[in-house]
């Protein structure tokens, strides 16, 4: 299992174990993780798990590529460590990893 | 003093509501009254990856067992709700059990419509979709070589026909108006649908109904369409609409017009019972409005638990919005077309993409992304904040969508400016 930290909008610090292979966005909704909408369930469609990836981490997952660039490209909260978190498989390499939900867009 | 909640369904908006009273600091009871056999799923992916084969179950629910659990929210599995004494604020179940609320929150969904019996609808491999088991069945069922037909040019239909397509069945889609998605869609979409549906070797058919299936007593064999053909059939799915399950709201007493009838804020006439997702009738933009949506169920979730524990005491206000996959694109949806008069398209940046806009006395409604991530986010967030693209902008294709002028929509009745 991977620890995985996420940190709500409000603040809220969340500690999860998150097997490899899910997405981060699974990871979230699966620990009950606040302001992760999921709506379209990790297609890709929706931007409602937009999270930034804090910390060196950011350049071990990289940038977003393609639809997820594109949809993510009109997001006001849109920063340089964004991704959308289902297009984030988790991998073993990860344990420790912060993620910050953003939880406004969609 | 509200102690104990009752949802009766089990579905995505049941989801959304009871985790939502749980992170708004609900510490009564809440109990779920679920006919399904398991745990809340996501529905999208049934006609889609799941059907496909590249989506395994366990991916398919919504929240593991052990969040309900933990979040003290009580699934009841194979439950059916018989009737709601709105007197005693109860809901007995089939198993003689009563459960008393305080507040009861119907999410009951809808159920496809059936082809009638007497055209064919009992027979063996006649199909819809709707369920978990009902995409179990037709996974089994979906095998190379097999003559597919689709009768229904919706969403459904042309989701059923890409996955089938794609799995190298032979599809045949009727449609019985004069194009597919007719009630849904400017025949701009439609084209583009109808196009690529044509390319992965569909064999669709508008303006052509089903007149009757033909048995071998148990299977349907051949179907007879309306156009004097007929098609050799080895599997049948049926997409043509969903009635609302508003039985056990009617049977309550309670106002039911195709859906069970709510206000601004989600509330049947009954202040106790709230009615939210695919079941309700809500008013939108001044029209009772039913919407078939993920987004829908979500939102309206979230909205009644903030009502419920007055966090919120504003309307619900709905941003709609709606996707699809079919072959390797992705349909995206903002906004709701009804009663639009004028339909503009501007070309995607990728080769083949498109978007196409639909505006109602000159205010931006709606837009379809056909394979166009960015059209449908720019559609997704000017609807939000209330604004209107200047069309003459919109439809230059030089001009990059995030330098479109915009204006404030006049008449807006969306949250819009309050954000």
């Amino acid at each position: 299992m991977v620890k995985i930290t996420f940190i709500e909008p409000d603040g809220t610090e969340k500690h999860v174990e998150a097997s490899a292979g899910i997405s981060l966005m699974e990871a979230a909704t699966r620990n009950g993780v606040q302001g992760i909408a999921a709506e379209c369930g990790g297609q890709c469609s929706c931007a409602t798990c937009h999270v930034y990836i804090e910390g060196d981490f950011f350049e071990q997952v990289g940038p977003p590529e393609g639809d997820e660039e594109d949809m993510l490209d009109f997001s006001d909260s849109r920063q340089a460590n964004s991704r959308l978190g289902c297009q984030v498989p988790v991998s073993d390499e990860y344990s420790g990893m912060v993620v910050r939900v953003v939880g406004d867009d969609g | 003093m509200t102690e104990r909640i009752v949802i009766v369904g089990g579905g995505q908006a049941a989801v959304s509501a009871s985790m939502r009273l749980r992170a708004g600091g609900f510490t009564g009871t809440v109990d779920i009254l679920s006919e399904e056999p398991v745990l809340p799923y996501q529905r999208p992916p049934l006609s889609k990856a799941y059907l496909k084969g590249e989506l395994d179950e366990d991916r398919m629910y919504l929240r593991p067992d052990s969040l309900y659990r933990e979040q003290g929210i009580t699934v009841h599995l194979e439950t059916q709700a018989l009737m709601i004494d709105r007197v005693k604020r109860t809901v007995e179940t089939e198993k003689k059990s009563k459960f008393p609320y305080d507040r009861l929150i119907l999410a009951t969904g809808a159920t496809p419509r059936p082809l009638p019996d007497e055209i064919g609808g009992g027979l063996e491999n006649v199909h819809t979709l709707r369920t978990l088991a009902d995409a179990d069945l037709l996974r089994d069922k979906v095998r190379p070589g097999q003559r597919l037909l689709v009768v229904g040019g919706g969403y459904i239909g042309l989701e059923m026909a890409a996955v089938a397509a794609t799995l190298r069945l032979e599809v045949t889609l009727v449609e019985v108006q004069e194009r597919i998605l007719n009630r849904v869609a400017a025949p701009e979409t439609a084209d583009w649908m109808r196009a690529l549906h044509l390319d992965h070797g569909v064999d669709l058919r508008e303006g052509v109904g089903l007149r009757r299936l033909v048995s071998d007593g148990k299977q349907a064999v051949l179907a007879a369409l309306s156009d004097d053909s007929a098609v050799g059939v080895d599997l049948v799915v049926v997409g043509i609409g969903v009635r609302a399950n508003d039985g056990l709201a009617r049977a309550a007493g309670l106002t039911v017009q195709n859906g069970i009838v709510t206000d601004q804020y989600c509330r049947t006439f009954d202040p106790d019972i709230y009615a939210i997702g695919d079941c309700a009738v809500f008013p939108y933009r001044g029209e009772p409005t039913r919407l078939e949506s993920v987004q829908n169920a979500c939102d309206a979730g979230d909205y009644v638990a903030d009502h419920i524990l007055g966090i919120s005491t504003g309307p619900f206000v709905p941003e709609p919005w709606f996707w699809s996959d079919q072959f390797d694109i992705s349909l995206r949806i903002a906004g709701l077309n009804r009663g639009y008069d004028r339909v503009l398209t501007r070309p995607g940046e990728r080769e083949g993409g498109l978007s196409v806009w639909y505006f109602g006395k000159d205010r931006l409604l709606a837009v379809d992304s056909l394979n166009d991530p960015k059209s449908y986010m720019a559609g997704k967030r000017w609807l939000s904040a209330g604004l209107t693209p200047r069309q003459d902008a919109l439809v230059d294709p030089n001009m990059p969508l995030k330098s479109v002028p915009t204006e404030a929509a006049f008449s807006t009745v969306s949250k819009a400016t309050t954000t």
